[in-house]
């Protein structure tokens, strides 16, 4: 299934907007993501494994934490997961 | 869907001059004379007149906002005018609140501009946002971020939020009674150096233009009270891809302010709970976690090099390996010449440093620099951390060479 990778982050998937990674449920795609992309993995999760709190992930248009199943929601190849990180820029901030 | 704007009992009248100048908005029924005098009376608060202040506060100014408030303690600066189109070359150097005010008068005289030059703060936000029956926040770090949320879900004012990354947008509109607030979809912010700083950054100027435009619509939206805010709804805009999209956002049962069992009653100390050194020099709205580090002989073990030192050390011809941690895109616009390796991929090669560059010489005297010396001093940690013993980071970095030793260098 497709993942859309937010800007700040995309400095670890290579650049790349859209990455396309298989797996069953939203977790074991992240599971599979984070090997595709090692780098990501400490922006994405603590290092006891749990998704961070400041990272939201979109399942289509629902925030995976109001699903009944949460990160286990079974997902299908058409489905889209969607990463929302916290960005704060508004005015000059090149330092 | 109601006004945000407080119950007056008599709406201010328009003079003849004010008919004329918002003719356009008095022939649209949606906002009619009752709208345009509804946005007479209403006070919207910017906070921050940056890239996404600037094109907010001008439009405000526009459609005949009768009171706009400017939050700012910077001053103007030439890097600002590629995207704060709020201030001009003019007033490089002054106050931003009294350069924005110049624009917003020029634009339209009526506009009454109250101009709040300080940093805010836990200790001020309450006492200047009351006045006001919208909020804009348009900042650039995440403790004013939280700041200003806490802040309208206490008072129960709106705030219509806009943030921006490169080339990536954000906007929504939290703190209202019926909707989510921004720690409902951000409980806590990310610990600082986790998320790409912007200094790694960058944003193309339209971008706050973009955003910031969202805000006012979405402001005008509130104080005329029509159409669809976007309560519950967080826009994701994507200048590259030029793709607009929303998403769904919900009330946490649980968040700790505007929750039913708020934990948050009263505003806390936002860079405590951020995680960061408080704001000093560097300014309020400005990044704090990226300021450039302070001037000590030795700052979290690593000593700290000034531009001057580093330049008798060249002329001597000494042995010292500098490293430019920037990106190379900031390389092409200026540079000492020196090894390139970006902060981001230091830690990575530090190996292949001590296998090449450097080999068998841990104790080489290595210099970091990078474009004002908080990314250089990241590096050097990360350099010491993989065994060089004689790290040290020059203070000040590429801007202070260019300043004190060699003028003729552009500073960026």
């Amino acid at each position: 299934m497709n993942i859309h990778i937010p800007t700040p982050l995309r400095a670890y998937t290579g650049g790349l907007e859209t990455v396309s990674i298989p797996g069953a449920t939203v977790s074991a795609v992240f599971q599979q993501l984070t090997v595709s992309y090692p780098d990501l993995k400490p922006h994405l999760f603590t290092p006891e494994g749990k998704l961070r709190s400041f990272v939201n992930v979109y399942l289509n248009d629902d925030d995976i934490r109001y699903l009944d199943s949460k990160e286990e929601s079974v997902v299908k190849e058409s489905d889209e997961l969607t990463i929302i990180p916290s960005i704060a820029g508004g005015t000059n901030c090149c330092r | 869907m109601p006004t945000a704007i407080e119950e007056i009992v008599e709406l201010p009248k328009l003079s003849n001059d004010e008919i004329a100048r918002y003719s356009r908005h008095l022939i649209l029924p949606e906002v009619g004379m009752e709208g345009q005098q509804k946005l007479k009376a209403a006070k919207v608060l910017c906070v921050g007149t940056g890239g996404l202040g600037a094109p907010l506060a001008l439009y405000l100014a526009a459609a005949g906002v009768g009171t706009i408030g400017l939050v700012d303690f910077d001053t103007v600066d030439a890097s600002n005018l590629q995207r704060q189109i709020i201030h001009s070359t003019a007033t490089i150097g002054k106050l931003k609140v009294d350069s924005a005010e110049i624009m917003l008068k020029g634009l339209n005289p009526t506009v009454n501009v109250v101009k709040h030059n300080t940093m805010l703060t836990s200790a001020n936000a309450l006492e200047i946002f009351k006045d006001y029956d919208v909020i804009a926040d348009g900042t650039d770090n995440f403790q004013t971020r939280y700041l200003v949320n806490d802040a309208c879900v206490i008072l129960g004012k709106p705030n219509a939020y806009g943030s921006i990354f490169r080339f990536e947008g954000q906007a929504s509109v939290f703190g209202t009674e019926e909707g989510p607030c921004y720690r409902c979809l951000y409980p806590e912010p990310p610990p600082p150096g986790l998320v790409p700083s912007c200094a790694e950054g960058g944003v193309l100027g339209i971008l706050p233009g973009l955003v910031g435009v969202i805000q006012a619509t979405e402001t005008i939206k509130l104080i005329l009270g029509i159409g669809e805010p976007l309560i519950g709804r967080l826009l994701l805009v994507d200048a590259l891809g030029m793709s607009f999209r929303t998403l769904k956002l919900r009330k946490n049962p649980e968040c700790p302010v505007c929750g039913p069992n708020p934990t948050v009653t009263e505003l806390i100390d936002y860079d405590q709970f951020c995680g960061i050194a408080p704001p000093s020099s560097v300014g309020p709205l400005e990044v704090a976690r990226d300021k450039a580090v302070s001037d000590l002989p030795l700052v979290d073990g690593i000593p700290q090099i000034s531009v001057q030192e580093l330049k008798r050390k060249l002329d001597a011809k000494e042995d010292v390996f500098v490293l430019d941690v920037r990106e190379p895109h900031e390389y092409q616009i200026v540079n000492l010449g020196a090894q390139l390796i970006p902060v981001g991929e230091v830690e990575r090669r530090a190996s292949e440093l001590a296998q090449k560059e450097l080999a068998g010489k841990k104790d080489a005297e290595i210099i970091v620099h990078c474009k004002s010396g908080a990314r250089s001093q990241r590096a050097s940690i990360a350099l010491k951390q993989a065994g060089f013993t004689n790290v040290s980071n020059l203070t000040g970095g590429i801007l202070a060479w260019a300043e004190k030793i060699d003028t003729s260098l552009p500073k960026y």
